[in-house]
């Protein structure tokens, strides 16, 4: 399987775990990546609060360069890559008018032929949980996690084309098959409020700790996610959460790819669990060293 | 609440408030109430008038008060609301549209909101690529909230998640000319 492949702006930097453990996976998965030439920011939030042609003309770019190179359809990480991506992608085929407008502001022909693929789509749908099974060499143990989607993989359903948007499944099917339990969950696309926690932190605290508190009354030993921006909010923002909020929330949070190359057998060095901020190389040990079938 | 003349306001918004439902795609007399956007909204609990208060404002014609409201701003554009709308009201968008709206008008509720999306937008326009320390070092100067978030910046470095020197696009002009040409005769 070969794709072109969209980081966006954080995957070398706050998402890195996320890129790394991609590429991890993707080699064993014989999933072929390549980088498109010279990408720009997909203008993420900041694009469509500002302009409508903006937050369309800034992900087509992207895509018009991943044609030119000749490259396929397009895998993206990132959530709000994905969805920016998606959105410039169908507004192009929904109307050749517009793709047209858009051509003329990229200043390049954009053909919106290709296909935008989230990877938690490309993994858990089109690899498919068969083949993932088969590369588990350690299992997760019944290691309860929530699967936490977060608002744009699967809003606005029209576009994202992903799964149900109220209760999505992809996420949980994957970590089944990595042998976690998923845990059944209110919060599961429930906004983290992305930016808020910076530009508004009481808000963006407050939201981002009903989502972890959600997930621990429900008995979630972990959270998996599958945004780098929901990742940094769940993972960085617990200490000051705690402090100013009064709580004692210490729940490891992981990209569901993480995982997916932890139980394919690579070290959580090579993962890079080091990089997270609430410790979660205790909890990796303490997991694969679960006799299998015994509760933890 | 003051007192306020209900018909004079209907009609001296209906041109103003006609343009901003054809730019957003959305008839708001498609609502009927039914609060399902406020319910589901994840920021409500923080906006002094609800998503569905807003677009009540609107069918009021009281464009005005739902441009100075905070809520056009701390909406997060989860889409949570336009989804679950049983009309199929496209309550994000219209979210949206009345922000730019009332930035037009220098009606900007919440200064820190904007000023870091602004940021955003002066960094991709100008590197091609938003580069995280930098806009969190711009905003935290440009905000006043100078040591905000300083504790995590030891282990962003440690662990390899925060750069110094920006990412940048080598064709950047072309990412500044897509910015130029959005955004020609405004601010």
């Amino acid at each position: 399987m070969k794709y072109a492949y969209f980081p966006g702006c954080s995957l070398d930097s706050t998402g890195i775990e996320f890129g790394t453990s991609i590429k991890l996976v993707s080699k064993k998965l014989g999933i072929e990546l390549e980088e498109i030439p010279d990408w720009n920011c997909c203008g993420a939030s900041s694009a469509h609060l500002t302009d409508h042609m903006l937050s369309l003309a800034l992900p087509a770019r992207n895509l018009a360069l991943a044609e030119k190179a000749g490259l396929g359809d397009v895998a993206v990480p990132c959530a709000a890559c994905f969805i920016r991506s998606k959105a410039a992608s169908e507004a192009a085929k929904n109307s050749p008018e517009m793709k047209e407008k858009i051509s003329k502001i990229i200043e390049m022909d954009f053909k919106a032929e290709k296909e935008v693929i989230s990877f938690l789509d490309l993994l858990g749908k089109k690899v498919g949980l068969d083949k993932i099974k088969a590369q588990v060499t350690r299992p997760l143990n019944g290691l309860k996690v929530a699967s936490y989607y977060g608002c744009l993989l699967v809003r606005p359903p029209k576009i994202a084309k992903s799964d149900d948007n109220e209760d999505p499944m992809v996420m949980d099917n994957v970590i089944e098959a990595l042998g976690g339990e998923p845990v059944t969950w209110a919060y599961k696309t429930e906004c983290c409020g992305a930016g808020h926690v910076v530009a508004k932190p009481d808000v963006g605290r407050k939201m981002i700790h009903d989502i972890v508190h959600n997930a621990k009354i429900n008995g979630a030993e972990a959270i998996a996610t599958a945004c780098p921006l929901c990742m940094l909010n769940l993972d960085m923002r617990q200490k000051q959460i705690n402090a100013k909020m009064g709580t004692d929330l210490q729940i490891p949070i992981y990209y569901f790819s993480e995982l997916m190359a932890l139980t394919f057998g690579d070290s959580a060095k090579e993962v890079g669990l080091h990089r997270h901020f609430v410790p979660a190389e205790g909890q990796m040990e303490e997991v694969f060293g679960r006799a299998r079938g015994e509760e933890a | 609440m003051e007192e306020m003349e209900l018909s004079g306001a209907a009609t001296a918004n209906k041109e103003a408030i006609k343009e901003v439902q054809e730019k957003a795609g959305v008839k708001i007399t498609d609502c009927y109430q039914c609060g399902k956007c406020s319910a589901g909204c994840p920021v409500a609990f923080a906006m002094d008038k609800t998503p569905r208060q807003i677009i009540r404002l609107l069918q009021l014609g009281m464009l005005d008060e739902a441009l100075k409201s905070k809520t056009i701003w701390l909406c997060a554009t989860c889409q949570m609301c336009s989804t679950r709308c049983p009309r199929d009201v496209d309550l994000a968008t219209l979210m949206e549209t009345l922000r730019q709206l009332a930035k037009k008008k220098g009606l900007v509720a919440e200064r820190n909101i904007n000023l870091f999306h602004d940021i955003f937008n002066f960094n991709v326009k100008t590197f091609g690529r938003s580069p995280e320390v930098l806009l969190s070092a711009l905003y935290n100067f440009g905000s006043g909230r100078i040591l905000q978030d300083m504790g995590s910046v030891p282990h962003l470095f440690l662990s390899g998640k925060a750069h110094v020197i920006p990412g940048r696009v080598k064709d950047r002009a072309a990412v500044k000319r897509i910015y130029e040409k959005c955004l020609e005769g405004r601010d």
